[in-house]
């Protein structure tokens, strides 16, 4: 766990002595608390309390002792048994021996390090609640009952209620994943080297270089680039479209706006899985809309307009059917904002006789820009991301033979998971998760900072 | 002046209705699709010449393996339970981060800020695993597990909500000696409820729609699978996708007319959701 430090807002009632000092200070029962878990909270009638810290120090130790210990050896080699034929010398035949497998050996030791994590919390918080009863003894003052505890959860202690259970499915599926994820990028484990049949071994930076600088260089960058042009202009043409599709539903007069906002809402109601799924069937090459073409003779059979499969063509078409979900996600926040923009610089604008386009340009557009930065760069994060539109359209196509693994339109995160789920190159795809997080988090941090500044907002 | 504007007026409205008409082709061709008797995948009109159920029929009456039934009612489980505990944790997470003072709570906010941004495909490999430890693969609990468990990083929009409410509300009943189990149960809860109708309807229609975590975790068991993962597996299968197409389009049309009915019915809800939240970053 993190180390808790004092943050100046919070309230300290009293001080505390430090849990360093407060072995030589405090009484023979807490003494004891440091060595036998819970000691202090069972001496003291805090039965359940004393029960649950004695039983996660006795249930830690036999862990540790069984599994534990053997766990976090893993890590330092991740296996050294091959599985495979051994010369069994005392039968005198071959046998076939299972091996280690070097992937859970990996998890468990990582697992292990944050369940002695969680263990040395536990302990701390046993230290704590050994210095409460003390202190409450000095005191001369009443000691907390289970009653007393539990009104004070509901009260003072709140948050542990709402926080505790999902901290706890946090750090075993994602903080766990993440450096599980994280370790994998400075190992061998590719499709060569494909537990239980085959180890792996730490290797240091060594798919960093061949993502930099190696052989995957040439699929690496490329694809690195389509995927911040795609996010720039996905995210642009969704908000400047999205923006003036909202305007022209507020047009004042229009009849049926309630109509045409669900309308363009349905869009965002139906799985995505469907609707690219829908459009992928009507842009194929023999898709509905090149048979209709065809009918008017606009294009041949033989040769159909490649929506899909034309390395140009597909990026143009994923751009334009993904303005499909993204204006009206765009157009729904926009009518939020410009219902309530203030109205006085517009007439005054118009007292000026300046044109709607002006008015808009100069003005409205500024503001909703203004309110709407934080959910741009969101939605630029987002659609760097954007793993639907290409993987259900184009499946990552048309393929491109100079790259590994890779089509035209594939994003890094569409590489990733073909890199993942279908060529078995976890290391490769651990350091390209790892890049897409620095690039995210970095142009996040930086953006809400201007953001932030130009706002006047704290963080 | 006021001529112009009748022209303006009726421009927008043209405009806007050609929009919608190209906004609703491809709803409106997967419904067609799904009454098509004839032909394969691909054919050159929008309205089938020949009109059956049999596509709607096929879905739960075949011997091939896509067992519809099943996977709706594996859906409806999966996503009434996790949808619930979802909700459940989302706000109380968010209601903690917005109002209560704790020491973690500035840590908690950047470290969840930060972890959010790793992308979620290579998690899901060790999640995978570790559910797989935890003996919990190929059952309906993994997928509730997997869709409950990240709401403790999804709270931006519900937090976003709470910081509006105004503190004094708290300070007073705080003053009456109301303990904040009682703030957040009585004064809190109530006016909340766009927000809470918001989270549900986000956790609640997420299992339908996600083809790619389940059939990781569910794999091959078909009987387990969801709807979004039978479906999708269904046409992305070269070999079926010709046949089984107006199948995929039936099924995906008695999953997305529930689900739309939903969306419309809460659209209020909805929006306000999605307004508070993006505006407050």
């Amino acid at each position: 766990m993190a180390k808790q430090q004092k943050t100046p807002k919070v309230k300290v009632p009293a001080l505390h002595v430090p849990l360093t000092k407060l072995f030589s200070v405090a009484d023979t029962d807490t003494k004891i608390s440091y060595f036998l878990m819970g000691f202090s909270n069972l001496k003291n009638k805090q039965i359940l309390k004393g029960l649950f810290f004695l039983l996660a120090e006795i249930g830690f130790f036999v862990w540790l002792g069984l599994n534990g210990l053997k766990m976090l050896a893993g890590l330092i080699t991740l296996g050294t048994k091959t599985s495979g034929e051994q010369y069994d010398a005392k039968q005198g035949i071959y046998v076939t021996v299972a091996g280690d497998n070097s992937m859970l050996i990996l998890l468990y030791g990582l697992a292990s390090i944050l369940l002695i994590a969680l263990f040395v919390y536990a302990y701390r918080v046993n230290l704590k609640s050994a210095r409460k009863i003390w202190e409450f003894k000095q005191e001369g003052k009443k000691l907390p009952t289970l009653k007393d505890d539990w009104n004070e959860l509901l009260d003072d202690r709140l948050h542990l209620l709402f926080m505790v259970v999902p901290m706890i499915g946090i750090i075993f599926f994602t903080v766990l994943p993440i450096f599980y994820m994280i370790s994998v990028a400075f190992t061998s484990y590719d499709h060569l080297h494909l537990p239980p049949g085959h180890l792996f071994h730490w290797v240091g930076f060594s798919n960093f270089s061949n993502i930099l600088s190696g052989p995957m260089a040439s699929t690496f960058f490329p694809v690195l680039g389509w995927t911040l042009i795609w996010a720039v202009l996905a995210t642009v043409s969704s908000f400047i479209l999205g923006v003036l599709l909202a305007m022209l539903i507020n047009t004042k007069g229009l009849k049926g706006q309630k109509f045409y906002r669900t309308i363009f809402i349905l869009t965002m109601a139906i799985p995505q899985f469907i609707s690219f799924l829908v459009w992928a069937n009507m842009l194929n090459d023999q898709g509905i809309i090149n048979r209709l073409l065809e009918s008017i003779g606009l294009v041949s059979a033989s040769n159909p307009i490649h929506f899909l499969t034309g390395s140009f063509a597909a990026k143009v078409t994923v751009l334009v059917v993904n303005l499909w979900v993204g204006m009206p996600a765009t157009m729904l926040v926009t009518t939020g904002i410009l219902q309530n923009l203030s109205q006085d610089q517009v007439e005054a604008a118009q007292m000026d006789g300046a044109t709607k386009f002006q008015i808009f340009k100069n003005i409205t557009f500024p503001q909703i820009l203004f309110v709407m930065a934080p959910s741009l760069i969101q939605q630029f994060i987002g659609n760097i991301n954007n793993f639907n539109v290409i993987f259900l359209l184009t499946g990552g196509g048309p393929a491109n033979s100079d790259f590994y693994r890779a089509g035209h339109t594939d994003l890094l995160v569409t590489w990733l998971y073909n890199l993942t789920l279908n060529s078995q190159d976890y290391n490769i795809a651990s350091v390209i998760g790892i890049i897409i997080f620095i690039f995210s988090a970095g142009f996040s941090l930086l953006m809400f900072k201007r953001v932030n500044k130009l706002q006047g907002v704290n963080g | 002046m006021q001529k112009q504007k009748k022209r303006s007026v009726a421009i927008a409205q043209i405009v806007i209705s050609i929009l919608a008409f190209f906004w609703v082709i491809p709803i409106i061709f997967v419904i067609l699709q799904s009454f098509r008797a004839e032909g394969g995948q691909f054919v050159s009109y929008f309205i089938p010449k020949q009109w059956t159920f049999d596509n709607y029929a096929y879905l739960f009456t075949n011997n091939d393996g896509w067992n519809y039934g099943q996977w709706f009612l594996n859906t409806l489980f999966v996503s009434i339970v996790a949808g619930s505990i979802s909700t459940f944790l989302t706000i109380g997470v968010a209601y903690a981060l917005s109002r209560l003072q704790f020491k973690l709570k500035g840590f908690y906010l950047r470290f969840a800020l930060v972890i959010g941004m790793f992308p979620g495909f290579l998690s899901m490999i060790s999640i995978y695993y570790i559910l797989k430890a935890l003996n919990l693969t190929n059952s309906l609990w993994a997928l509730i597990i997997m869709y409950s468990y990240g709401a403790a990083l999804a709270f931006y929009v519900q937090k976003g909500f709470f910081d509006t409410i105004p503190q004094s509300l708290d300070e007073r009943a705080q003053i009456d000696g109301a303990s904040r189990w009682q703030i957040f149960r009585k004064i809190t809860l109530p006016i909340a409820k766009p927000i809470i109708v918001y989270t549900a309807l986000g956790a609640f229609t997420g299992p339908w729609m996600d083809f790619i975590f389940a059939k990781v975790v569910l794999g091959n068991n078909q009987d387990k699978w969801t709807v979004a993962v039978g479906l999708f597996t269904m046409v992305s299968a070269k070999e079926n996708a010709n046949a089984l197409f107006m199948s995929f389009a039936a099924g995906s049309v008695m999953i997305a007319i529930p689900i739309t009915i939903l969306f419309i019915w809460l659209q209020r809800f909805f929006v306000e959701g999605v307004t508070a939240g993006s505006v407050k970053g």
